[in-house]
């Protein structure tokens, strides 16, 4: 009796050697990037954190496919490397020879990655799963895009300059007119005005003219 | 050289010495005036210091020569740059008139000389503002965290980066396809682009409301335009040499190699850049030294400045390249590590096996185990000093390079609204002696009414200046804009300082010049000036002209495009202009420069005549309308 339990046993293990192997049709390489993902708080690698991966996929499995009962004894890994890099494949729970296919098992890790990440403390890009690309987040857009806003703010403050402009140009103007009627002084100034800038067009007597007239 | 052109009528044309003395104790305030010496030197620098001392100066030191390369250009900044804005300055504040005004006063006929300024300040100001558009919309986005150049967008299944931003970088695809939606040729024009016919309208509108008084308001609004850039740039240079790599790049920029002494193209760039750089023949110079009182300083003035404005680049280069270092070594890193992870991944090694310090020779023990493997993993070269020497000028330089060293900072918005409000402050301040050598000729040309406001004139300059600068809103704006930058803005400049020069010293006389100076700051220009005035400056000038009329001429003239689907995408790809482009390149290039002999040609036939049917010359002159005031007095 305990002979039969030791062959199924070997048998089984040896089955399992088997089917995981590197670049197997149904599996996926696992590649983690401690170092990168925590620097000095990283935890050691080792058989424990193996069996909670296990575990988390067997957690994934049992979740997103439906009606069975996934064991961590499911989740078959080789080929460790000290990368931190190994490849496994899972088993159907009822018939531990034949393979859960490979879109079943992407599709479950795909849709509990988060869950599986966060229990590693790690993200999409130290945990990686080879040949499962994470979907991207897409960037948050505001509605009104925020450079329309300053330039609202711009041009606002670009019109409050022109009016407060065109407002004192008015209460200049209305200032010289009053100066104007209160005295005749100015009258020379613009005359002045008028003849320094190179014309004697506007508004001043041509007085060669008007001398011989007053004769 | 004693050489003088005959000048007939010349008295009568300009104020006499006594005229001014009078002119300066009656001012009735009819011309503006600067309310003070720091507002006139403020405004003076601004207009010299814009951003081809940020984004020029610096490329041209470390291209040729570095260290070394500040020896050509001190050399021609004493004997080029110093001498003409003196004489510019001078003869402004001397006769006391625009740009327009100065050279029909010396002779009718040159004023094709101020009308070539008039050309080529409005040419010129289309496209700068234009870049100022682009500086104000990098400024909006610059209020968001993270900063829109620092992602790329998905495609439209999101199962990656949209492509053309994958192939080149998040910096390149915002400037390349969000801002300008660059098209692939410049004759496909695709249409307007309404985002940067915004931008531009708040830029327009913006230096419309600052210049809406002349320098009533621009002087004022330059005591915070011209002194904050220099605020920036030291709140830079601090942040800059806090970060890593940055000393590097100082060293690079700064590390001589005297053997480019020997290229005459470095001191033909280094005469270029200094006579660009101080914003002569624009005009706009002249007609602020007017403003000024008959006895300032002038030549206090002119060295001044220069020496400002020397400072300047240099200070500029050296904070520019402290960020660049620091970019350089971010990419540089990135690079290495990206190897270092590939090697990691092939080889299975542990993490933190292979550093900096051991890759080199874990690769070379791979690669002497399992050649094949190395080859697959297609690792790239990573070489400091190709990071550090990716070319960069131009809008280049502010739009990718510095915003990708930008989202590497801590706190990228604060850093990014800095450097876009800096550019923003250089390129407004140049602006308004754009402007002032627009609006001054057009009034003193007396071609629209008198009675019309000078708000108006300022307001239809912008106007015009806005529609025209839609060309650049378009799709190929960019290949539009590097052909306005190559042509209005170089060979014309260069003729009309020539013109210039020749004008004062030989058709004004250069006596009457240095008596002038003697009248306005109390001594006569010593031997300096007259030897550069005479001959230095002007054959510097006719130098630096026939190489770039040559250059320009004998080369093929392409443009650089970005094209996905060009060979090196994102590299950009040059391709020769279609053949209708020589027309405008004559149009850009050609009539500012041909002005000159056309107005002077066609005035002088026009005084022959006039003199012919009429006998004396006509009362309009400076001497008859003094007379005139006095007459009035009774």
């Amino acid at each position: 009796m305990l002979e039969k339990i030791f062959l199924l046993l070997c048998f089984s293990s040896a089955l399992a050697n088997q089917l995981c192997k590197p670049d197997a049709s149904d599996g996926y390489k696992v590649r983690i990037s401690l170092k990168t993902a925590l620097g000095d708080d990283a935890y050691v690698w080792n058989e424990n954190e193996m069996f909670f991966f296990r575990s988390t996929l067997a957690f994934a499995m049992r979740t997103h496919v439906s009606g069975q009962r996934f064991e961590v004894s499911n989740i078959v890994v080789c080929n460790e490397t000290p990368r931190v890099s190994f490849w496994f494949v899972v088993t159907q729970p009822q018939n531990l020879s034949q393979l859960i296919d490979k879109e079943h098992v992407e599709e479950a890790i795909r849709k509990s990655r988060s869950r599986i990440n966060s229990a590693f403390l790690l993200t999409d890009n130290t945990l990686e799963f080879i040949g499962i690309q994470p979907t991207l987040a897409a960037p948050v857009e505001p509605v009104t895009p925020p450079w329309l806003i300053v330039f609202g703010v711009v041009m606002g403050a670009i019109a409050a300059g022109i009016i407060v402009y065109m407002v004192s140009t008015v209460v200049r103007k209305k200032r010289k007119k009053n100066e104007k009627t209160n005295g005749d002084d100015t009258d020379d100034e613009t005359r002045v005005k008028t003849i320094e800038s190179g014309r004697a067009a506007d508004g001043v007597y041509n007085l060669s003219f008007a001398d011989d007239e007053r004769l | 050289m004693r050489l003088k052109l005959p000048n007939p009528g010349l008295d009568d044309r300009i104020p006499s010495h006594k005229d001014l003395e009078r002119m300066e104790k009656e001012e009735a305030g009819d011309r503006p005036k600067w309310d003070n010496k720091a507002q006139y030197l403020l405004t003076c620098v601004g207009f010299c210091v814009g951003l081809g001392n940020v984004w020029r100066f610096p490329y041209l030191c470390q291209s040729h020569g570095g260290g070394a390369f500040m020896i050509p250009f001190l050399i021609l900044l004493v004997l080029e740059g110093i001498p003409l804005l003196h004489l510019e300055f001078a003869i402004g504040q001397r006769l006391r008139k625009g740009s327009v005004g100065v050279w029909s006063s010396i002779n009718p006929c040159l004023t094709g000389v101020g009308i070539a300024s008039l050309f080529v300040s409005i040419l010129v100001g289309v496209y700068y503002n234009t870049i100022m558009a682009w500086i104000m919309w990098y400024l909006f986005n610059s209020f968001q965290d993270p900063l829109p150049w620092s992602q790329c967008p998905l495609n439209a299944n999101r199962t990656g980066l949209v492509e053309e931003c994958a192939r080149s970088s998040t910096v390149d695809y915002f400037w390349y396809r969000e801002t300008l939606n660059t098209s692939t040729a410049i004759d496909e024009s695709g249409g307007l682009q309404w985002w940067i016919v915004l931008a531009l309208v708040a830029a327009w509108s913006l230096l419309y409301v600052c210049c809406i008084r002349g320098i009533e308001t621009s002087g004022k609004a330059v005591y915070v335009t011209s002194t904050l850039p220099y605020l920036v740039l030291t709140i830079f240079l601090i942040r800059g040499l806090t970060l890593k790599g940055s000393i590097d790049g100082i060293k690079f920029l700064f590390t001589p190699d005297v053997n480019e002494l020997l290229n005459p193209s470095t001191w033909l760039d280094a005469g270029a850049q200094v006579f660009y750089s101080f914003s002569l023949a624009f005009g706009g110079l002249i007609s602020f030294s007017s403003y000024n009182s008959v006895h300032n300083n002038c030549e206090q003035d002119a060295v001044l400045i220069s020496i400002i404005n020397g400072c300047t680049s240099v200070y500029s280069a050296t904070v520019i390249y402290s960020i660049i270092g620091f970019r350089a070594t971010q990419n540089y890193d990135a690079c290495l590590d990206g190897n270092i992870l590939k090697l990691m991944n092939a080889f299975n090694h542990p993490e933190n096996n292979i550093t900096e310090s051991n890759y080199y020779d874990v690769l070379a023990h791979h690669n002497q185990t399992s050649p094949e493997i190395i080859q697959e993993l297609n690792l790239r070269v990573c070489d400091l000093q190709t990071f550090l020497s990716e070319g960069v000028e131009g809008t280049g330089l502010a739009f990718i390079v510095f915003t990708e060293a930008i989202i590497k900072m801590p706190f990228s918005p604060l850093w990014a609204v800095l450097f876009f409000i800096m550019l923003f402050c250089l390129g407004l301040s140049t602006m308004f002696g754009n402007i002032e050598g627009v609006v001054v000729p057009l009034q003193d040309l007396k071609l629209l009414p008198k009675t019309w406001p000078k708000e108006l004139f300022a307001g239809l300059t912008c106007l015009f200046s806005f529609v025209l600068g839609l060309i650049f809103a378009q799709r190929s704006g960019n290949y539009w804009l590097a052909l306005f930058d190559s042509f209005a803005g170089s060979i014309p400049l260069l003729v009309i300082g020539f013109t210039e020069m020749v004008a004062v010293i030989y058709v004004y006389g250069v006596d009457r010049f240095n008596e002038d100076i003697e009248f306005m700051i109390g001594h006569k220009p010593n031997i300096f000036w007259q030897v550069t005035w005479r001959f230095i400056s002007p054959l510097i000038m006719i130098v630096i002209l026939v190489f770039y009329f040559v250059t320009q001429v004998t080369k093929d003239i392409t443009y650089l495009v970005w094209d996905q689907e060009a060979e090196n995408f994102p590299t950009l790809d040059p391709r020769p202009y279609p053949s209708w482009i020589y027309v405008i390149i004559f149009i850009l290039a050609g009539i500012p420069s041909l002005a000159i002999p056309i107005f002077g040609f066609f005035k002088f036939i026009y005084m022959r005549c006039k003199r012919k049917d009429y006998g004396d010359s006509t009362v309009d002159t400076i001497s008859a309308t003094v007379q005139m005031n006095e007459k009035i007095k009774f």
